[in-house]
C-alpha cells in the first residue's frame, strides 16, 4: 500500500531534482507564501500549454529522468526496435511495430479520450499541503513543489467533464508524471467530489488509473482517501450510476485496492502492471521467481479481475458502448 | 518477570528486577518467603521475623516501587518506533485473547464459500455483556506454528471476503459488528494476488460503508495499511495506547523513501508517519484512544481488555440511538471529511 517498487521505466518520485532552477521558485513561494501566491509562481515557472511563457521551460530545469522517454528517437521497450519518437506519439503513445504502450501523462490521456475540446476541467483549485510535517530524506513540500514546477501541474490527477463520443462523462485521469501518482488528500478529494458530480449530476464515471499507490507523505490521511473513495462510489452505485474503471501501467498499492477495482465494467491496457503489492515485495516475501506475465492486464483477465483488455486505439469506442448499455 | 521478553528500551526495567530477585531468594532462605508476594499487605507479619528480613523487605519494596516508577516514565515517553515495537510485543494480546476475555459466548463462523476459510481472520457471533454483536478481527497467532498458519496476521483475499460475507449475515439479523484490527498489512504473494487481494480489500471498503448496523472498531496492535482499512471502515473507531495505524510499515518506508530499513531509518519513518493512536487521534482518523495499564497490554491483559470492553458497550449503547438505516450516512461523513488540503478558488 504505498508507491510500491515498479519495475521499467526510471521512477520520476525517487529521482532527485536538479536544484538550480527549482531553488529559485522555492525560495519565491517559501513558507508563510499564500497559497494563491504559490499557484502564481508555479504557473510562472511551468510551461504553458502552447509553450509561450517568458522563461522556457529549459532555463528552469535542465534534462531529467522521467518515466516518459524523452529523445528524437529512442528504444521500445516492449520490441527492443528503435523507433521514431514522432512516428510513436502519432500513434497514441504505442509502439507501431510491436503495440507497446508507452506510458502517458494525465494531460495526454485526457486528450485522446475526450472529444476535442469538450473537455472542461474541474476541482483545479486544489492543492497539497503538508499536514504530517513529513520528513524524510527531504521535506515533503519541496518534493511537491519540484513535481509541480516539473510537471506543470498541481496535483496527480486532472478530472472535468467531457464527451466521449458525444457522450457525456465525468473523467478522471490519474497523472504518473506527478509523484508517482500517487494518492494524497487532494487526488482522494478530486476523486471523491468527481464521484460525487457524477451521482448528482447523472453522468457516467470514468477513471483512468495509473498510480504507485496511497501517498506515504500523507501517510494515514492517504490510507483513508482509500475509504472516502470507495464509500462515495457506493453511493454512486445506489443511485444506479455507471462506472467504468480504466487500469493503466502501473496501478497498484491503495489505488488498486479502492476505487480502481471497483468499476462496473473494469477495462486494462495491454501488458499493464495491476497489483496490490508490488512484484518486487512479492519476490521478497515469497523468495521465488514470478511467474512470466504475473500481474499484468492478460492475467488478470485470465483469473476473472478485469472485463476486458482494451488497446489504447479501442477505448474510446469501447467506454462508448459500455455507456450505450448502461441508458446513461 | 524475568524471563519476560525485554525491548531494549525496557533495559533499566530488567537491571532493576535482577536486583529484586536475589533480595527475594534471600528472603525465602529466611523463612519468610510468604509474604513477599503480598508487598505492603504482609506487613502484619513482620513483627515476627528477623531485622534482616525486614530490611530485605524494605529493599524489595523500594525497589518495586522503583520499578513501577520507571515503567511508567518510560511508557509515558515511548518513541513512535517503539511504540511500533511494543504493538508488535510477542505476549501482546491478540483478538481471540480478547474474544476469551470479553465475549460470554463466541460462536466462530467459517469459510468465504468461494476458497477457503483464512485463519488469518477471525469471524464468529458473540456476546458482550448484554449486546449480541458479530466479532471480526486479524489473529496473528502465538507460537510459531500458529504464526505460519495466520501467514503473521496477513489475510489473504478470502479473509476479507469471509469477513464481508459474515458482516452481511450481522445487517440481516441487525447484530453490531465489532472488528479488532491487528495487521501487519494483507498478505502479498502469489495467490493472494492471483485471487484479488486488491478487489477483496476494495469491495470491502465500498460495501462497509453501507451496512446498515452499527461498526465499532479497535486497533489492538498493528494497522498495516488497507489489509487494516479493510475491516475499519466503521463508525467509531479507536487505537491502544501502544497502537500504530498508517498507510505502511516504516520499515517499508524507510526501504522505499530512505532507500534502506535499519534501526536509524525505520524510527524516522515511524516519527514521520504520524502512526501512534495520539497523532491518528489530532488527525481525526480516529477518534478515541484506549490507554493501557503502564508497561503495555502484555502486562495487564484483564485491565486492557475490560477498557476496551467499556469503549465497545458505550459506542454501541450510543450508535443503537440512530437508526440503523441512518448510519451509513453519517459513516460517510465520517470519513468524507477526512483529508488536508487547500483550495483557491480556480
Amino acid at each position: 500500500m504505498n508507491m510500491t517498487s515498479i519495475p521499467a521505466g526510471p521512477s520520476p518520485s525517487s529521482t532527485p531534482p536538479d536544484q538550480t532552477g527549482i531553488e529559485a521558485a522555492l525560495e519565491a513561494v517559501k513558507d508563510g507564501a499564500a497559497s494563491s501566491e504559490r499557484q502564481l509562481a508555479i504557473a510562472a515557472a511551468a510551461p504553458t500549454a502552447k509553450g509561450e511563457s517568458a522563461r522556457t521551460w529549459t532555463e528552469v530545469k535542465p534534462q531529467r529522468k522521467s518515466v516518459i522517454p524523452e529523445g528524437l528517437w529512442l528504444r521500445c521497450p516492449g520490441c527492443e526496435q528503435m523507433i521514431y519518437r514522432k512516428q510513436m506519439e502519432a500513434n497514441a503513445h504505442v509502439c507501431p511495430e510491436c503495440g507497446h504502450h508507452f506510458r502517458i501523462s494525465a494531460a495526454e490521456r485526457v486528450r485522446q479520450l475526450t472529444d476535442p475540446g469538450s473537455f472542461e476541467p474541474l476541482f483545479t483549485g486544489l492543492s497539497p499541503t503538508d499536514p504530517l510535517k513529513f520528513r524524510d530524506l527531504k521535506p515533503y513540500p519541496d518534493r511537491i513543489l519540484a513535481e509541480q514546477l516539473r510537471t506543470g501541474a498541481t496535483e496527480a490527477v486532472k478530472a472535468g467533464t467531457g464527451f466521449i463520443k458525444g457522450r457525456a462523462v465525468l473523467v478522471c485521469c490519474m497523472d504518473l508524471t506527478f509523484m508517482m501518482g500517487s494518492m494524497g488528500s487532494v487526488v482522494g478529494e478530486a476523486i471523491t467530489r468527481s464521484i460525487e458530480m457524477a451521482t448528482e449530476r447523472e453522468l457516467a464515471l470514468v477513471i483512468v488509473s495509473c498510480s504507485g499507490g496511497a501517498r506515504m507523505q500523507e501517510a494515514g490521511l492517504s490510507l483513508m482517501q482509500m475509504a472516502k473513495t470507495s464509500a462515495a462510489l457506493a453511493r454512486h452505485d445506489d443511485a444506479g450510476g455507471l462506472y467504468i474503471s480504466v487500469l493503466t501501467d502501473p496501478t497498484t498499492g491503495g489505488v488498486t485496492a479502492s476505487f480502481a477495482m471497483l468499476g462496473d465494467v473494469i477495462f486494462a491496457e495491454p501488458r499493464a502492471l495491476i497489483g496490490f503489492a508490488g512484484p518486487r515485495v512479492i519476490q521478497q516475501t515469497i523468495r521465488q521467481e514470478l511467474p512470466e506475465g504475473f500481474q499484468r492486464s492478460e492475467y488478470l483477465l485470465k483469473g476473472g479481475m478485469v472485463d476486458r483488455v482494451v488497446p489504447r486505439h479501442e477505448l474510446r469506442n469501447e467506454i462508448a458502448r459500455v455507456i450505450d448499455f448502461s441508458g446513461r | 518477570m524475568s524471563t519476560f521478553y525485554q525491548l531494549d528500551f525496557e533495559k533499566p526495567l530488567a537491571e532493576i528486577e535482577s536486583r529484586i530477585e536475589p533480595l527475594e531468594q534471600q528472603l525465602r532462605a529466611l523463612g519468610g518467603g510468604g509474604g513477599v508476594e503480598g508487598g505492603d499487605g504482609a506487613s502484619g507479619e513482620v513483627g515476627l521475623e528477623s531485622l534482616e528480613a525486614v530490611a530485605l523487605r524494605e529493599d524489595i519494596r523500594r525497589l518495586r516501587g522503583a520499578h513501577s516508577a520507571k515503567m511508567v516514565e518510560l511508557y509515558a515517553n515511548l518513541t513512535p518506533w517503539d511504540t511500533v515495537r511494543v504493538a508488535r510485543h510477542p505476549k501482546r494480546p491478540q483478538t481471540r485473547d480478547y474474544i476469551a476475555r470479553i465475549c460470554k459466548e463466541f460462536t466462530e463462523l467459517h469459510g468465504d464459500r468461494r476458497f477457503g476459510d483464512d485463519p488469518a481472520m477471525v469471524t464468529g457471533f458473540a456476546r458482550i455483556g448484554s449486546v449480541k454483536c458479530l466479532i471480526v478481527g486479524h489473529q496473528k497467532g502465538r507460537t510459531t506454528q500458529e504464526k505460519i498458519v495466520c501467514h503473521f496476521g496477513c489475510a489473504h483475499p478470502e479473509g476479507y471476503r469471509k469477513a464481508l460475507a459474515k458482516m452481511h449475515l450481522a445487517e440481516k439479523f441487525n447484530l453490531p459488528i465489532v472488528t479488532f484490527v491487528d495487521t501487519p498489512g494483507a498478505y502479498p504473494g502469489l495467490g493472494a494476488e492471483a485471487r484479488g487481494q486488491a478487489e477483496a480489500i476494495a469491495v470491502n471498503l465500498r460495501e462497509m460503508s453501507r451496512i446498515k448496523t452499527p461498526i465499532v472498531s479497535v486497533v489492538i496492535g498493528e494497522g498495516g495499511s488497507g489489509g487494516a482499512l479493510g475491516i475499519a471502515v466503521s463508525d467509531r473507531v479507536a487505537m491502544l495506547s501502544n497502537s500504530w495505524y498508517s498507510v505502511i510499515s516504516p520499515e517499508g518506508c524507510a526501504a522505499i523513501l530512505w532507500k534502506q530499513a535499519n534501526e536509524q531509518t525505520n524510527s524516522a519513518a515511524a516519527t514521520s508517519l504520524k502512526l501512534t493512536a495520539k497523532d491518528n487521534l489530532e488527525l481525526g482518523i480516529v477518534d478515541a484512544v484506549i490507554q493501557e495499564p503502564p508497561g503495555g497490554a502484555h502486562r495487564d491483559p484483564a485491565g486492557t481488555a475490560s477498557a476496551i470492553e467499556k469503549w465497545i458497550l458505550e459506542q454501541i449503547e450510543d450508535l443503537r440511538r440512530h437508526k440503523a438505516a441512518m448510519l451509513p450516512a453519517r459513516r460517510y461523513e465520517r470519513f468524507r471529511k477526512i483529508g488536508v488540503y487547500e483550495e483557491v478558488s480556480g
